[in-house]
């Protein structure tokens, strides 16, 4: 049994990580999978919630975590695609024309 | 009786049908349409004034209600007509001479654009003229007072292309409204003191609540004063009328000599309990009235325009009516203001076909010899100026300012001062009508006669020449007539001089008049030029022209600082308050569209750092 305390440090850990590439990539697919390891990283405090109270909510939120995470790849790699196609680059700093 | 409503209402749909289908119409139609109004109008009130004496109404007064027209509380004033000896006599003459003065503006004007205009805005003048004298409330008098003064202003400004005609027109209205001002505050007063509006009733309470000298009397007859001193163009609002006279010469005839500048000699009359129940106020309308006959007597005789000295003349006529009002004699003042009406109406009609016939032509010094070209014209306004300055036993002109005269002196408000002021303003009058007369149609043509009037023209005048000479034969009668309505005159025994004495001496000045303005414009031409010729007889000269050099003082204590600080705040100081707020949004704007870089991990980054000052926040505050 892992303690709660030591679970939730290590999803902190790896939001943090997640967080930290995402703004330091400019490489859109590394930053979309930044963007996967703060879901997850999520969805792991649930779980560690959920076997603290003794719940199976935490696991099942999860499950929705999943979904939505690749419905969410698929939206995100489909604009990847676009990205590609208009700036022939995938540096997301190329893609700022809209500003005010 | 019952078609009194029509007095006002008739005209009214007329100027309906002008303002609106004028345009439509032709020029026939519009004078048919105009002219036929006013003169069923005439028509309608002479029965109505048949009526009433044959069969005099209880009471003295006939009232007619049409509807409510504001009920508010206690506050209902209604669309109510009063008609009693005073309102009688001010209906008649002004319907009557609006008649006339319309007939001849149908040629006067025919050359003129704006023809249906013209007729439009004269009827509807009329009609408002007439709610005005009939009205049964102060508030209804007060939608007339300001009906006319549209008039006033739209026909002043009537040929609108002339830059000059608007300022004029301005003029007049703005010096009017400060009147206007003060008389609608009066009416505030009236209302909240004593809780009607109705004018029978005010002057009822008025007697019961306030006592003689009373503090409220005071201020409110000192504010209606106001307003009266403004529309009759006395001191010290005179200054618009002489400029007035840029409108055309019907309407100065009309609306600028004959009707509305008597208003004030009217509301005055309607109000005279209030102006009883406070004596210094009534000494101040008979000082005003003196020295306003005195000073437009004086400008009269310097100017060279005929309109202008006419306008002059109007101003130090209503003075005179405001003297006689001063000093009690009520009778006197409206027995003056209807041989006024006559005498003056019909001067502005023989000025206007002396004009007419001379191309526009308004400098006295360039007409001359007229006598033998223009005899009609000359004829009556022979018999107007005789009526103007009180030609003795013959003219109305003398019969009216000889009662006023007399009462001046033997009045306990007036005195032997009144008295002198009054004579020498007959000396004054008769001065500046014979220097018109003389210089104007006789001694040498300088311009060639090249229109003669019409009938249209030439029988109205006519009429009006008969009435100015034997409208005051009835000095009696009227009298008695009046004594109904307005309270009769007293005289203190043994103050002042014996009528008959008066009469002799105001002759004896009329004469005094004729025989100077003959010597120096007729028989000794260079007179008048050595007169002027020192420099205190030119700078006299050059005062009296400007009229006292009162639009200069008005000029600089007035429209100058007015005009100075709008300069000074150009930039409108309250304005640049909100113009701040808008400068910081603006600034705002700018500062945050710069956080606005189009890159996406900027915008990933705020969103943590937001996150974390809110979690932040809710852990440690």
């Amino acid at each position: 049994m892992v303690p709660a305390r030591d679970a939730l440090l290590l999803a902190a850990v790896l939001f943090a990580l997640g967080l930290a590439g995402l703004l330091v990539r400019r490489n859109v697919i590394f930053i979309l999978m930044s963007l996967e390891i703060m879901l997850n990283a999520a969805g792991l405090a649930f779980v560690v919630a959920g076997q603290r109270w003794g719940q199976p909510d935490g696991q099942v939120v999860f499950l929705f975590i999943l979904t939505m995470a690749a419905a969410e790849v698929s939206v995100g790699l489909a604009l990847v695609l676009q990205l590609y196609h208009q700036y022939k680059s995938v540096d997301v700093d190329a893609a700022s024309r809209m500003k005010g | 009786m019952q078609l009194l409503w029509l007095v006002p209402a008739i005209p009214f749909a007329g100027a309906l049908v002008l303002l609106v289908f004028g345009a439509a119409l032709s020029r026939k139609a519009v004078a048919i349409v105009g002219v036929g109004t006013i003169t069923a109008s005439a028509l309608i009130s002479l029965l109505i004034a048949g009526i009433y004496l044959s069969a005099p109404p209880a009471g003295g007064a006939y009232q007619q209600y049409l509807w409510l027209w504001i009920d508010v509380g206690s506050f209902r004033p209604a669309f109510a007509l009063y008609l009693d000896a005073l309102s009688l006599v001010m209906m008649v003459v002004v319907t009557f001479v609006s008649a006339l003065i319309h007939l001849y503006s149908a040629e006067f004007m025919a050359g003129d654009e704006g023809y249906s205009r013209f007729f439009g805005y004269m009827n509807l003048f009329v009609a408002s003229m007439v709610t005005l004298l009939l009205a049964n409330n102060l508030l209804l008098l007060y939608l007339g007072w300001e009906g006319v003064g549209l008039c006033s202003y739209l026909l002043i400004g009537f040929w609108y292309r002339e830059p000059a005609n608007g300022r004029a027109a301005r003029k007049a209205f703005i010096v009017t409204r400060v009147g206007d001002t003060a008389f609608s505050v009066g009416l505030f007063l009236l209302f909240r003191d004593l809780g009607t509006l109705n004018i029978q009733d005010l002057m009822q309470r008025a007697q019961t609540n306030w006592a003689v000298g009373a503090a409220a009397a005071i201020a409110a007859a000192a504010l209606l004063l106001g307003g009266a001193v403004g529309k009759s163009a006395q001191l010290p609002l005179q200054t618009w009328l002489p400029d007035a006279m840029a409108g055309p010469t019907p309407t100065s005839a009309l609306i600028h000599a004959a009707t509305m500048v008597t208003a004030g000699v009217y509301l005055i009359a309607r109000t005279h309990v209030l102006f009883a129940l406070a004596p210094p106020v009534q000494f101040a309308v008979a000082a005003i009235g003196a020295i306003t006959l005195l000073m437009a007597g004086c400008s009269a005789l310097t100017q060279n325009d005929i309109k202008r000295v006419l306008a002059y003349s109007t101003i130090s006529q209503i003075g005179y009516m405001f003297l006689a009002l001063g000093v009690g004699a009520w009778g006197a003042a409206i027995f003056h203001f209807m041989t006024h009406a006559f005498f003056k109406a019909l001067l502005f009609l023989a000025a206007g076909i002396v004009i007419e016939a001379l191309h526009e032509e308004h400098n006295i010094f360039r007409m001359g010899g007229l006598y033998r070209e223009l005899p009609i014209a000359f004829w009556v306004f022979l018999a107007g100026g005789c009526a103007l300055s009180g030609l003795p036993l013959i003219s109305a002109g003398y019969f009216s300012k000889d009662q006023i005269i007399w009462s001046a002196g033997a009045s306990a408000i007036g005195g032997m001062g009144f008295w002198a002021v009054a004579l020498v303003g007959v000396l004054l009058t008769s001065l500046y009508t014979f220097r018109l007369i003389f210089v104007v149609f006789f001694g040498e043509p300088h311009t060639p006669v090249s229109r003669r009037p019409g009938l249209a023209m030439v029988v109205p005048a006519v009429v009006l020449a008969v009435l100015s000479v034997i409208g005051g034969y009835d000095r009696g009668p009227f009298m008695s007539f009046m004594s109904k309505a307005l309270p009769g005159f007293v005289a203190v025994p043994g103050s002042g001089v014996a009528e008959n004495v008066s009469s002799a001496i105001a002759a004896a000045a009329f004469l005094a008049g004729l025989l100077g303005a003959w010597f120096v414009y007729l028989r000794q031409p260079s007179v008048a030029e050595l007169l002027v010729a020192n420099r205190a007889g030119s700078a006299l000269h050059k005062f009296w022209f400007a009229d006292w050099g009162m639009d200069w003082l008005y000029d600089h204590v007035f429209v100058r600082p007015v005009v100075w600080i709008t300069w000074a705040n150009r930039n409108d100081i309250l304005d640049s308050i909100y113009d701040g707020i808008a400068a910081l949004a603006a600034l705002s704007w700018r500062g945050l569209s710069l956080t606005e870089t189009g890159k996406l991990r900027w915008y990933a980054m705020g969103i943590a750092a937001g996150t974390v000052i809110f979690v932040a926040m809710v852990m440690f505050l």
